[in-house]
């Protein structure tokens, strides 16, 4: 019998440790986060602070040992992944669930034609020959906006530029029409020009396909552009979490407000001065292992910080469900804010 | 630390580069020490005890001459462990002159590489037979012909690795003060070149030796009044079939010398590589 | 693309004459007189000067060497002392047991070697990558003759199962053909597997922490898809220049090999001329062995352009 799921991707209680000297660390924390079917949703934080480590461990992609995953729940349309086999993981890699990487060159076989690494999933999953495994992967490469598909079949990736390399890593993805996207960091590598190509032609294809994305990135605009909902991180931690409007309008946790300020953004200067000073967050992320036990692990780093935020680790807080905050002071961050536009 | 400590830590990580040094210690020992081994004098021959197999009298035997073989072995092994020992000193030293200077000076570098691949298109052992084929010969003349066979290898090394560390930005800041050449080559490209060349050292140390008794073994190494291992198992493989003992037991001596090498090559390459940065 | 290949094909030219200079003037690098040392402590100041003459050391630099040209562009390598056959002659007698012996080994490297390399690789960490390694360094350290009397003693003494010595031409049969050959090429063979299987396992290594290895993971790809097709490939460029370096190391080890089993090659003709300072003939056969292995390396250098699609451009 089967139900229809309503969510894509359900994950509860994600925590992933590494060995370190004698004892271990949390690059993942207890993390817990639900993709409807067919929403996009962003993750964003600075490097480190554990998005792509939750991306691989969803996709069990993280070698283990030495990594040591352990989660309540990972669900894809409704199928528990975490207890799956290796070989039935296997099967639902690329499949149902596709990932795309941050650096387009490294991420492609130097020696294999960009046909070939289209059109073997659709061989691997669905059983196609290969004429018309590669037939399908002139369609797809049309379909990201390649011109003249049937030659580029035969070429290798250093033939390509950046953001062609990407579009195939994009067409590779979508081969067997996964029901979610995981994109790690899919622009960074790219000049900004083609970034915005790049996140252009996802949410075409996302609506296309009615597909879920988790996007994962440090770059606000690329979030605001896409995203329905944003996860936001920080030290392993899920800090803040909410619908996109929100999240800009009235942020309720200081490092979420501390990131957005940090953007540099066109007009924000009246007649050649600049209206707001670019706001830079004091100290750095932590490192896994001076993360403290006790209290908001933001507290060093944050100008709000109280004592009850230094010995009480706050829970997620929020008015509604919708939108919550791991914060003490959410109501009081009104000094923080100024008007911000995306 | 105490040296024990370390020394039992290094086990641990690296327990074949241990057990390889100790056998190297024993075999430079026995070299040393010879005269107090229980031996006689390697080319004693007496011919009333030719070709016994191993006894209480001959620990290892007897040769066609009668001469007792593990003397023969034990004063062998010397002149193997000095020949190794002389060729890397010697190959590394001029190897690492001439590369240094190919490495930076674009012009030299030309010709010296088109000379260096020219050698190396000729197998080690061919070079040293003909180099000693118009010698007479003698222990000194063998570490000599195996030396130059050596040399392009480490030239080569060398000079790659001078190429890389020359652009390395202290060279720059270096000369835009005004070091000049020697100084450049001395003060900040070598001492960074130092790892890797004792590994290929010690790989070199291996491979003379074991082209020496090749060598030696094909008639064309070190003259026959001086036991060597690739000597002692020429002159005993016509008699192969009657006398084992006089191959097998240098041949294994041999094997597993240069064995204890190659571990500490292999162990020292792990130690010494930046990737692993792991202080015992 | 083309222009390339044969640019590449040229440049060999010039390194096979600078190996013939090279093999020219090794004589000359004698410390003392070339003619005296070949003939040895017990000749004759006749036999001295009849050497001498022979070589052509009687002849002023200029003229000995542009008569080494000449005689090298007609196929001369000079007359044997010894025998006063021409050198070139003596060598294509002994051609046939040298070539079938390097074929074997070669192909007996990449049948063992490779697969050995790919396993300890897929396996690292576990005995068998263990296992592989500790053979390989055994095979670094023991010498081939040593290698060869162990067999010897072991399988042919001890078992009886091969013939101690000697080489039988394919055209007498091919199973005593192969049993007076397997003793011959597993000895050969050993240093070059050894160097083979862990070029590979390194190679291996290197590219299975590559990205684009997990790209392909993340496809779902199978294991064996992942490896032969995803990784070897990579793999091919570091395997097959292993392979054409160690046939360096092949040819040193024909000279012993043939030596230890009395296989009447031209390791078996090097070794006579040793004996008797039979310089012409160690010469030519230097000369033979070097030009082959220029030309070994330039056909692995006209194999990577089809392997690697990276360097077409």
């Amino acid at each position: 019998m089967k139900t229809k799921a309503e969510y894509a991707l359900e994950v509860e209680d994600l925590s992933i440790r590494f060995p370190v000297l004698q004892s271990s660390v949390h690059a993942v924390d207890s993390l817990s986060f639900k993709v409807a079917r067919g929403e996009v949703l962003g993750v964003v934080g600075e490097s480190g602070c554990g998005k792509s480590v939750t991306a691989l461990g969803i996709m069990r992609l993280l070698k283990s040992p030495p990594a040591h995953i352990v989660a309540r729940s990972v669900r894809v349309m409704g199928r528990e992944l975490s207890t799956l086999s290796e070989d039935s993981m296997r099967l639902v890699r690329g499949n149902d669930v596709a990932m795309i990487f941050q650096e387009p060159m490294s991420s492609l076989n130097p020696v294999l034609t960009i046909g070939e690494q289209i059109a073997e999933t659709l061989t691997t999953h669905r059983g196609m020959s290969w004429r018309m495994s590669l037939a399908r992967a002139v369609e797809l490469l049309s379909l990201v906006r390649i011109p003249d598909a049937r030659q580029r079949i035969d070429e290798y990736p250093h033939q390509l530029s950046g953001g062609m390399r990407q579009r195939v890593m994009i067409a590779m993805a979508l081969a067997c029409e996964p029901k979610l996207l995981i994109a790690d960091e899919p622009t960074t590598a790219l000049d900004v020009t083609t970034q915005a190509q790049i996140i252009r032609l996802l949410q075409e294809l996302q609506q296309r396909f009615g597909m879920a994305v988790v996007l994962i990135t440090h770059d606000l605009g690329v979030v605001g552009q896409m995203a329905h909902r944003v996860v936001v991180m920080y030290a392993g931690c899920k800090v803040e979490e909410g619908p996109i409007q929100e999240i800009f309008a009235a942020p309720r946790h200081p490092y979420t407000v501390g990131l957005m300020r940090s953007r540099p953004r066109l007009g924000s200067s009246v007649n050649g001065l600049r209206r707001d000073r670019l706001l830079e967050l004091p100290g750095h992320v932590p490192t896994l292992a001076e993360l403290s036990s006790q209290g908001c692990l933001f507290a060093p780093r944050c100008v709000l910080a109280t004592d009850k935020c230094r010995n009480e680790t706050p829970p997620l807080l929020g008015r509604d469900s919708n939108h919550v905050a791991a914060c003490w002071r959410s109501d009081d961050l009104g000094s923080l804010l100024k008007p911000l536009s995306i | 630390m105490s040296r024990y400590r370390q020394l039992s830590s290094l086990f641990r990580t690296h327990p074949t580069m241990v057990i390889g040094g100790l056998i190297l210690f024993v075999a430079f020992s026995a070299a040393l020490l010879a005269p107090w081994l229980g031996t006689v004098d390697p080319l004693q021959i007496e011919p009333m005890k030719r070709l016994r197999p191993p006894s209480v009298s001959n620990w290892f035997g007897t040769d066609i001459f009668g001469r007792d073989v593990w003397s023969r072995v034990i004063y062998g092994g010397r002149v193997s462990l000095i020949v190794g020992a002389a060729v890397a000193v010697i190959s590394m030293g001029v190897g690492l002159a001439i590369g240094l200077v190919s490495g930076y000076l674009r012009r030299v570098d030309r010709i010296v590489m088109r000379l260096m691949d020219a050698m190396m298109a000729i197998p080690a052992i061919l070079l040293a037979i003909a180099l000693m084929a118009i010698t007479k010969p003698s222990v000194g003349n063998v570490i000599i012909a195996i030396s130059i066979a050596e040399i392009p290898r480490v030239v080569r090394l060398a000079r790659s690795m001078v190429l890389s560390l020359r652009e390395e930005v202290y060279v720059q800041a270096a000369i835009t003060t005004g070091a000049r050449l020697p100084s450049i080559l001395l003060r900040h490209i070598l001492p960074n070149m130092t790892a890797p060349l004792m590994v290929q050292g010690t790989y070199i140390f291996a491979a003379a030796i074991i082209i020496e008794a090749a060598l030696s073994f094909l008639g064309a190494g070190t003259p026959a009044e001086v036991p060597s291992w690739g000597n002692i198992i020429a002159e005993g493989r016509n008699l192969f079939l009657l006398a084992t003992w006089i191959v097998l037991i240098p041949g294994l001596f041999l094997s597993i010398t240069v064995l204890s090498i190659n571990l500490v090559g292999d162990g020292l390459r792990d130690l010494l590589d930046p990737r692993f940065a792991k202080r015992i | 693309m083309i222009w390339r290949l044969i640019k590449r094909v040229l440049s060999t030219i010039p390194v096979i004459g600078l190996v013939g200079i090279l093999v020219f003037s090794l004589l000359y690098l004698s410390p003392g007189d070339p003619a005296a040392i070949i003939a040895g402590d017990n000749a004759t100041t006749e036999e001295v000067d009849r050497i001498r003459v022979h070589l052509g050391l009687d002849l002023p630099l200029h003229s000995q060497f542009g008569k080494w040209v000449w005689r090298l562009m007609h196929g001369d390598l000079g007359q044997s002392i010894f025998s006063s056959l021409p050198v070139q002659r003596l060598i294509s007698q002994r051609l046939e047991p040298t070539i079938v012996l390097t074929v074997t080994t070669t192909v007996w490297v990449i049948l063992t070697a490779i697969p050995m390399g790919l396993l300890a690789a897929w396996r690292v960490g576990t005995w068998i990558d263990r296992s592989v390694m500790a053979l390989t360094v055994i095979g670094f350290s023991f010498p081939s003759f040593v290698i060869g009397y162990i067999l010897i003693f072991g399988i042919s003494v001890k078992l009886e199962w091969l013939p101690v010595q000697g080489y039988k031409p394919i055209a007498d049969g091919f199973l005593p053909f192969l049993r007076s050959i397997i003793l011959p090429t597993l000895t050969l063979g050993l240093v070059y597997t050894a160097l083979v299987a862990r070029m590979t396992r390194a190679s291996l290594l290197e590219i299975l922490n590559q990205d684009y290895m997990r790209t392909a993971r993340a496809k779902g790809l199978s294991k064996t898809r992942i490896v032969l097709r995803h990784g070897l490939k990579n793999a091919a460029v570091p395997i097959i220049t292993t392979l054409g370096a160690g046939i360096a190391l092949l040819i040193g080890g024909v000279v012993v090999t043939e030596s230890v089993f009395g296989i009447p090659g031209l390791g078996r003709l090097t070794v006579d001329a040793i004996v008797r300072r039979d310089y012409p003939v160690i010469q030519g056969v230097t000369l033979v062995f070097a030009v082959t292995y220029v030309f070994i390396n330039l056909a692995v250098d006209l194999i990577y352009v089809m392997v690697d699609p990276r360097i077409q451009d």
